[in-house]
């Protein structure tokens, strides 16, 4: 099975890219007393980020290469 | 109304549903219709990640840190995005060489050790038990909280004697006899169960949908919405940090890190993910799609936990029962069931793949090793070990199960449910530098993982295993405070001195410290043997292999088939070896089991065959015991692999040839092609211009013929006709010339005498030769010269050669009163302009493509009295050609026609050039 490498490289990218959001020190900006739609800040910005990567490597593996 | 006799019998109704699921997959499998084969199934059988740990411990440990349960969820889903490049390169090995549990796989790596497999499997059972006791904790706790409803208590310790007398046991055995039936049915080289499968992937279901059911009824039933419960909390003046705090930041990176080696190296997620994988792209799927599941799974998480936290009095209730203890406090007793059948499937689920693949790696890895070597046993003499093995793993499993209840029953009290995975994460995460330094790696040694391994296991132990021990009193503490011996650098918590680190982030740190550098420091203080580096070779360059190629070329010696058969009988059953050569064969093209050659091929065969079954430590020392192998030096090995790249090499270059070779044939057919058209056309024209010759020929023969017959012709007659004849022949002398010199001309041969030649002159010359023919014709020709042109390097009798051919075909074109020709000549740009007009009767488009052919006239030459040569045209444009001009038409039938050619202007360097020499 002939696997495009294209899309392992941008398997990683978005792991380094999910590291760096989901870590110090990126992580402590949003560590803070906001709401955004009556959610703290920090667990808003944790799912959103998740789902953001969740997404888009759905997006890299279901793409097709024509 | 939720009485005792409704929640067991809920119980052993859903345990009675997962075995029916389990024996549909089963069968299904045998019937060769699987209903595990697609990728949903797959990424579903990946959630046996979530345990009782993520049912119950999450919400637990969200109740005291806020978002650090998180960590836990979010390495799963990072590691998933590079699994595209480690995973599937795990599987690939492990289908090649029929690797069937993380002990195995280890061991195989490192040179078929047997050493190193027995290691990885005891490092294993000791993290994985604990973490198993945690699951029985959480179905004992859960079943003891939901028997009190309508009440909310928290259950005692317990007061009944261990075993016979307490449920849990009861629920431990049940689930033996569920891993032992569907886990250990036969024997299988591939070890898959996907009944079992099928099992697993139904619990993922089912407590995701009691979670996600929980977290709905608490958000949205109990409170109004997330932002409700967050606002409440917000007022709560203790509960405000974990609202806003990401928590110790170095905790987080930790358990990001155990967490990411744990989704790969627990061995239930090696047992769903590589060993029952069905079809590797079945990955692909899975790698967004089960961390979608984990994110699913833990949307609720926080809510819950707040909800706890604000509904029940400070400290009443344990974190860890919130999903259970909130639904009963609200009186609703069918969602408290649905939570306590949703954590009996996340804790079962776990217990059930766990057990079966710790009994594997036991059996192959630990048992059968030791066994084989006990000569007293004559185990190599017994004619059928198959139902030996499988008894090993059901004992195995039994046995581990046991323990984990006795663990359970000791020291389960003492942890959260949380802080007990975690010590099971931290030893798993042991196996992190074997496994992706043997994949990516080729220098890692035997020894050098042998020792990375232990150092690591004893750091562990040290920092984290005792200590625990220390705080449910098995030890005395003042080991934690005072440090072994009394020395204060050796306090197990803060080793060296180092403080500041939470227990687990500082137990990874000691150990990955330790194990990598013993890993590495060891490998490469003394490089691999032979049989390391063959191995290395495999699993290294997995993906780059077309198949599985590499094994038998790293062997010699000398077999029978008989003994092969045989050995492999003992250990699958006579049948199913039968059964195994008999594809071998076919797949080899041979007729029958005996025309097969013990070669090397079938010997590695049999060996991964009975990898699968026994691991392929044990496998290598049962095939040793039937096959005179002659051991292989590492310089032979080297020679092999550089044979294989030389070969390799060679095919390349064969490539590179035969790519050449076509390329040059394309070449040859073209030219094959283009010397085909010229032979027809040197054809047409040898026949064109015998056709032309005979002509002129047959007249002059026809007329000298009659002078010659008939000598008292009248002097007029004989007059007319002679000078037919001299026509004729001039015809033919001039027709003779041209072709003479069309062929000079093609082949380059002709003589050119160039000059620096004026232009004008040239038409002028022309026009005069040419004035008588006007004349009789009748014919008005007007010349156009400008003042002055440039001159131009040509040959001068050769240019007039092509105006006397255009004038002259202009006349002839022109017969009638009112004909009028044009000669003209102008500048454009670098070029000179000769256009010669005529408003004779015009070309038709079909006639100009073809009159500057050989031997084409315009009109048609079998009714009209042909008019020329027909080469005159031919001839003229090879001249303009020749220098560097062009020749063309622009006519109109009936308008006349416009001959016109350009020729270039001697350009400055050229005039110096000229005048130099």
């Amino acid at each position: 099975m002939i696997r495009p490498s294209i899309k392992g490289q941008r398997l990683v990218a978005l792991f380094l890219m999910g590291f760096l959001l989901l870590n110090y020190p990126l992580l402590n900006l949003f560590a803070g007393s906001g709401h955004v739609l009556g959610i703290p800040v920090l667990y808003a910005y944790v799912f959103a980020v998740w789902a953001l990567l969740i997404g888009l490597m759905a997006l890299v593996i279901e793409k097709r290469e024509d | 109304m939720l009485t005792a006799p409704i929640i067991v019998i809920a119980s052993f109704a859903y345990v009675g549903l997962l075995f029916a699921i389990a024996y549909y997959g089963d069968k299904r499998a045998d019937e060769g219709r699987s209903i595990i084969a697609n990728p949903y199934i797959y990424a579903l059988s990946l959630a046996v990640y979530c345990t009782a740990w993520t049912f119950y411990g999450s919400v637990g440990r969200a109740a005291t840190s806020g978002i650090g349960f998180l960590p836990i969820y979010l390495g799963p889903t990072l590691m998933a995005a590079l699994w595209w490049y480690v995973m599937l390169k795990i599987i690939r090995i492990s289908k090649q060489n029929r690797i069937t549990s993380i002990a195995d796989f280890i061991a195989s790596r490192y040179g078929k050790s047997q050493m190193v497999g027995g290691l990885v499997t005891i490092i294993a059972v000791i993290g994985i038990i604990p973490y198993i006791a945690l699951q029985l904790k959480a179905i004992s706790n859960t079943f003891l909280i939901v028997l009190d409803y309508p009440e909310v208590a928290m259950p005692h310790k317990q007061s009944a004697p261990l075993f016979l007398g307490d449920n849990t046991f009861y629920i431990a055995m049940l689930l033996a006899a569920f891993a032992i039936l569907f886990g250990t049915r036969h024997l299988d080289a591939t070890e898959r169960h996907e009944g079992l499968v099928a099992a697993v992937a139904f619990e993922s279901l089912v407590k995701l949908l009691a979670f996600i059911a929980v977290g709905l009824f608490v958000t949205f039933w109990m409170y109004d919405g997330f932002g409700d419960i967050f606002h409440r909390a917000q007022e709560v003046a203790q509960l405000t940090p974990l609202l806003t705090e990401g928590g110790n930041y170095a905790s987080w990176a930790s358990l990001t890190f155990l967490s990411m080696a744990a989704i790969m190296f627990l061995p239930r997620q090696w047992q769903v993910t590589v060993v029952e994988n069905v079809d590797e792209r079945h990955l692909n799927t899975a790698i967004w799609l089960f961390p979608l599941y984990l994110l699913a799974i833990n949307v609720f998480v926080l809510p819950i936990a707040f909800g706890g936290l604000l509904h029940f009095p400070s400290g009443s209730v344990d974190a860890d029962t919130f999903v259970l203890t909130l639904p009963i406090s609200e009186q609703a007793p069918w969602l408290a069931l649905f939570a306590f059948i949703g954590g009996l499937s996340a804790a079962t689920g776990m217990v059930i793949v766990e057990t079966i693949a710790l009994s594997t790696m036991v059996c192959n890895d630990l048992v059968m090793p030791v066994l084989l070597r006990m000569k007293g046993l004559r185990l190599t003499a017994r004619r059928d070990l198959s139902g030996l093995l499988l008894g090993i793993r059901r004992g195995a499993i039994v046995l581990i199960l046991v323990l984990g209840y006795l663990y359970f029953g000791l020291a389960g009290e003492a942890y959260a449910l949380v802080s007990i995975g975690l010590i099971s994460f931290s030893l798993v995460a042991q196996f992190a530098p074997a496994i992706i330094g043997g994949i990516f790696w080729k220098g890692g040694t035997r020894t050098g993982t042998v020792c990375g391994l232990a150092a690591g296991f004893l750091v562990w132990l040290y920092t984290l295993l005792l200590p625990s021990f220390a705080k449910s009193g098995w030890l005395p503490i003042n080991f934690l405070s005072q440090g072994m011996f009394g020395v204060d650098l050796l306090k197990p918590q803060q080793l060296f001195g180092l403080e500041g680190l939470d227990d687990i982030t500082h137990c990874l740190f000691w150990s990955m410290l330790a194990n990598i550098g013993c890993y590495v420091a060891v490998s490469l203080a003394k490089g691999p043997s032979a049989a390391e580096h063959g191995q290395a070779t495999v699993f290294v360059d997995a993906l780059r292999q077309s198949g599985a190629t590499a094994g038998p070329r790293l062997w010699r010696g000398s077999a029978s088939v008989n003994d092969l058969l045989a050995l492999l009988g003992r250990f699958l059953g006579p049948e199913r070896a039968r059964e195994a050569f008999e594809s071998y064969a076919r797949d080899r093209g041979a007729r029958a089991i005996e025309s097969l050659a013990a070669d090397a091929s079938l010997v590695h065969h049999v060996e991964s065959l009975l990898a699968g079954a026994i691991g392929s430590a044990s496998a290598r020392v049962m095939v040793a015991s039937v096959v005179e192998e002659e051991p292989l030096g590492l310089d032979e090995v080297m020679n092999i692999i550089d044979e294989a790249s030389q070969v390799l090499a060679y095919s390349r270059q064969l490539e590179q040839k035969s790519r050449e070779l076509e390329a040059a044939t394309n070449e040859l057919r073209g030219a094959n092609q283009r010397l085909q058209e010229l032979d027809r056309l040197k054809d047409d024209f040898i026949s064109t211009v015998t056709h032309e010759l005979r002509t002129p020929l047959t007249s002059i023969r026809a007329f000298s013929e009659i002078l010659n017959d008939n000598p008292r012709l009248e002097d007029g007659q004989r007059a007319k006709f002679l000078s037919i004849i001299i026509k004729e022949s001039e015809r033919l002398t001039r027709l003779i010339n041209q072709v003479l010199d069309l062929a000079k001309i093609e082949s380059g041969n002709a003589e050119w005498h160039t000059s620096d030649i004026d232009l004008r002159e040239v038409i002028e010359d022309s026009v005069t030769a040419v004035s008588q023919l006007f004349k009789d014709g009748n014919i008005a020709l007007t010349v156009q010269l400008p003042r002055q042109t440039p001159q131009i390097v040509a040959d001068r009798d050769r240019l007039m050669q092509v105006m006397l051919n255009l004038l002259s075909n202009a006349a002839k074109f022109c017969e009638r009163p009112d004909g009028k020709v044009t000669a003209s000549l102008e500048r454009q740009g670098d070029f000179l302009r000769v256009d010669v007009t005529d408003n004779g009767i015009g070309i038709s488009p079909a006639d100009q493509a073809v009159i500057f052919d050989k031997f084409r006239q315009a009109g048609d030459t079998l009714t009209q009295k042909p008019k020329g040569s027909g080469l005159g045209l031919a001839i003229s444009r090879q001249i303009i050609d020749h220098f560097g001009g062009r020749l063309w038409v622009e006519s109109q039938p009936g308008a006349g026609s416009k001959f016109s050619f350009t020729l270039p202007v001697k350009t400055g360097s050229e005039l110096q050039q000229g005048f130099g020499t």
